[in-house]
């Protein structure tokens, strides 16, 4: 084992590398740019061979390219953010159709309007139902470690997989890896054998026209590769800490859960936040814990009841908003414990890359204790800001660009940017 | 003995009989060991321009291959007539992904092998004008800007006829659509600027860029062979006309298309690197109204209230084609400044 102090984007980089992917497209977007940008200088100098490096127009080429080449037998790797998972959305349910196990680097980011390039997880989120599997990694660390369990578990199950790493809060950030080496992946990932295959000596046709006599039961067919995707996790991570020697990955992630009457529920980086301040509550006699969620699709409805089911309630922390209703992880959660009668609260927090802190989430962490939490409250809202924006729009019709006028009102140098 | 002497144009083309022609200059769809690239059964309409084009298009790219070939389609009337689930007519692996990124699709497909070194297997991606011109457009370009290895077929039967036959960017001027009626002051399609995707493709100075039509299907055979001798990316851009959508007689395709490059419509040339190398003649010009009378979609302009102002608008896109390609067969070919 070797640490060494690297940004996130590189360590994903290498570590994709390792993982011996025949064609990588890309098209850049912040905070993507250092892990495709990395892995083309792999490409380029031949380090990474055989494997082409495809600089396509737009992400909609760039998972079309992927689509081509997992046909016709070549293991695929893109990376993406925000916009630009928006902009391949048509692509990405193809290829979640078509069964194609494409792996994905998503770099968690904002979606516009207003446009913003910090973190959050509205983009991933937004894609929780298109067929790919959906993990979420909490440090560096596991970010590397899922993209080498992601390609086993897509081409276990043939299904594309979406890894997903928080921008800049993961990706720019330098702290120490251990970059799985080749051998060790070469061990653990077999070579890509693909179940449909683009071949001129077996001609098949792939993606054909399918009409109401038997489209239920391919769209089925893909809910239960994601149930075959549920069982394979555990054992995927299980393989994985067999042969690298440390544990990643897997469904879920509980922490101090047990006899907690209170169970925060996050995804990604703002765990380690939550740790934190769960540990210093803990400290203060507080019977609290966290669950961390790592698959988001499928999604583990057993291992979530398992560590939240004795709990009086639950705390889910959103970094992205369903509006008009709320919460995102919420309904899932809630389908985990229907019957329970567990009480169950959603924060939204840190949207667009403003920063999650240890007083914020201890403050609402102590009011949901004593049950005094709205239903949905959104963490640090400036409240006054939002009011003086209702009441200009109240005023007059011509009101003006909502959100310029707020910055405006905000001023410069504001607080509420973290 | 008495000799009669063959006239190769007796049909009013340059198109030669097979029976004429030795063996091996005979065209492909007389081979019976041809691939049937897509297979008979399939759902098309009578006198599909579409399927005739791809059938001859696919068994030429076979043979130029040996057989080591993928195909990738556009959603669009080619897609859906040939593989109604759980048929499918292509004797050939075939991949249909989605209606704007067949370009990209082929791409990926290319770079698989590349990785692979199977430079042996080629690719053919293909679509409508409305998957090509419109929607793929970005993709098109991509492609061929990155000269990718891919030979892209166009089918153009200038509308949207999948959905029903609404206009896209390659509808001609006047035509009616279910989108461009013949009502107001300009019934039909409105005159716009024209998209000429073969004359973009060769802006792009790609390898090789050629136009045909099922009037010629040995010369569509033919380039289909010739793009075939070239790496990096290839356009070809097919004139099909569709009985449905365009108002024709199934029994007219062959002959409406043979009006289109008659008349100067459709000019149909051949470009390599960017410089038209060789333009088909024209035996004589025909009017344009002769192409446009048997069309339903130009009905609007002849009949109890005739528009002979608008049939003497597209009469000038024809001549200036003329003029612009040398497609008449007096005239001296262009030179390589002179092309368009
Ligand atoms: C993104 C998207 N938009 C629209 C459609 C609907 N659609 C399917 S085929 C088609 C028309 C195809 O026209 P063209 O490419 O010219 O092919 P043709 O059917 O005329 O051969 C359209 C509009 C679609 N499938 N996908
Ligand atoms: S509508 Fe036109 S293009 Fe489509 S199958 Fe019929 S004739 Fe062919
Ligand atoms: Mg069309």
């Amino acid at each position: 084992m070797v640490l060494r102090q690297i940004e996130g984007s590189r360590g994903v980089a290498e570590a994709v590398a390792r993982c011996r992917p025949e064609v990588i497209c890309a098209y850049p977007i912040s905070p993507q740019t250092h892990i495709v940008e990395a892995l083309s200088a792999q490409v380029k100098s031949g380090a990474l061979a055989p494997c082409e490096f495809v600089t396509v127009e737009s992400e909609f080429a760039a998972m079309s390219v992927a689509i081509g080449a997992s046909a016709t037998g070549a293991r695929a790797y893109t990376a993406t953010a925000s916009q630009g998972l928006l902009y391949m959305v048509e692509a990405i349910y193809n290829a979640s159709g078509l069964g194609l196990p494409i792996v994905m680097t998503v770099a968690n980011r904002a979606i516009g309007a207003p446009i913003n390039i910090w973190n959050d997880h509205s983009d991933s989120m937004s894609q929780r139902d298109s067929g790919w599997v959906q993990l979420y990694a909490e440090t560096n660390q596991e970010a590397v470690d899922l993209h080498v369990q992601a390609f086993r578990l897509a081409e276990e199950v043939s299904l594309p997989v979406m890894v997903c790493m928080d921008g800049f809060v993961l990706t720019h950030a330098v702290e120490r890896i251990d970059v799985p080496e080749q051998e060790q992946v070469d061990a653990f990932l077999p070579a890509y054998q693909p179940r449909q295959l683009l071949d001129p000596a077996e001609p098949v046709s792939i993606g054909a026209m399918v009409g109401p006599e038997a489209f239920t039961e391919v769209r089925y067919l893909a809910h239960a590769r994601q149930m075959q995707a549920l069982e394979l996790i555990p054992r995927v991570a299980a393989d994985f800490e067999r042969v690298f020697g440390r544990s990643s990955g897997g469904l879920v992630r509980p922490y101090r859960t047990q006899d907690a009457e209170t169970v925060v529920v996050a995804l990604g980086s703002v765990l380690g936040t939550l740790k934190d301040t769960v540990d210093e509550l803990r400290d203060q006699g507080h019977r609290i814990g966290v669950l961390g969620i790592i698959s988001f699709r499928p999604f583990p409805l057993a291992d979530v009841r398992a560590a939240v089911g004795q709990a009086a309630r639950v705390v889910v922390l959103e970094r992205a908003l369903a509006v008009g209703i709320g919460g995102i992880v919420t309904s899932n959660v809630r389908m985990a414990l229907s019957g329970n009668g567990t009480r169950d609260y959603t924060v939204i927090a840190g949207l667009g890359g403003r920063a999650i802190t240890r007083a914020s989430l201890r403050e609402m962490l102590l009011a949901a204790e004593a049950d005094r939490l709205e239903p949905l409250t959104f963490l640090d809202l400036n409240r006054p800001l939002v009011e003086r924006e209702l009441a200009r729009a109240g005023e007059r019709r011509m009101s003006g660009p909502a959100a310029e006028n707020m910055l405006r009102d905000a001023g410069p140098a504001t607080p509420w940017i973290g | 003995m008495p000799v009669q002497p063959i006239k190769f144009y007796q049909s009013g083309s340059f198109v030669v009989g097979n029976r004429l022609l030795d063996p091996d200059q005979r065209s492909v769809q007389a081979d019976p060991n041809r691939t049937n690239s897509l297979n008979s059964g399939h759902r098309a309409c009578q006198g599909c321009g579409e399927a005739l084009g791809a059938r001859y298009a696919l068994d030429a790219a076979m043979r130029a291959t040996n057989n080591q070939l993928i195909a990738v389609n556009a959603t669009g009337c080619l897609e859906v007539f040939s593989t109604p689930y759980p048929e499918t007519s292509w004797q050939i692996p075939w991949l249909h992904s989605l209606f704007g990124n067949a370009p990209a699709v082929s791409t990926g497909v290319a770079a698989a092998l590349k990785a692979k070194g199977r430079t042996d297997v080629r690719v053919v991606g293909q679509g409508g004008d409305g998957g090509t011109v419109d929607i793929g457009f970005a993709c098109l370009s991509g492609m061929f800007e990155r000269n990718d290895d891919v030979l892209y077929i166009c089918y153009d039967n200038e509308a949207y006829m999948n959905t029903g036959v609404q206009r896209s960017g390659s509808t001609p001027p006047a035509a009616t659509t279910m989108t461009t009626q013949a009502v107001g002051p300009e019934p039909g399609n409105r005159f716009g600027q024209g998209k000429n995707v073969p004359l973009i493709a060769m802006a792009h100075e790609i390898p090789y860029v050629a136009t045909a039509t099922v009037a010629d299907l040995r010369d569509l055979e033919y380039k289909v062979r010739r793009a075939m001798e070239f790496r990096g990316a290839r356009y070809l851009h097919v004139f099909v006309p569709c009985p449905l959508g365009w108002g024709t007689a199934s029994c007219d395709t062959i002959r409406i298309a043979r009006l289109a490059v008659h008349t100067g419509l459709f000019p149909v040339f051949e470009a390599e690197h960017g410089e038209v190398v060789d333009v088909t003649r024209i035996p004589r010009q025909v009017p344009v109204a002769e192409y446009l009378r048997p069309q339903r979609r130009y009905r609007h302009l002849f009949g109890a209230s005739p528009r002979p102002d608008v049939v003497a608008r597209i009469q000038q896109i024809a001549d200036r084609n003329i003029r612009r390609f040398g497609l008449l067969a007096a005239e001296p070919a262009p030179t390589a400044q002179e092309a368009p």
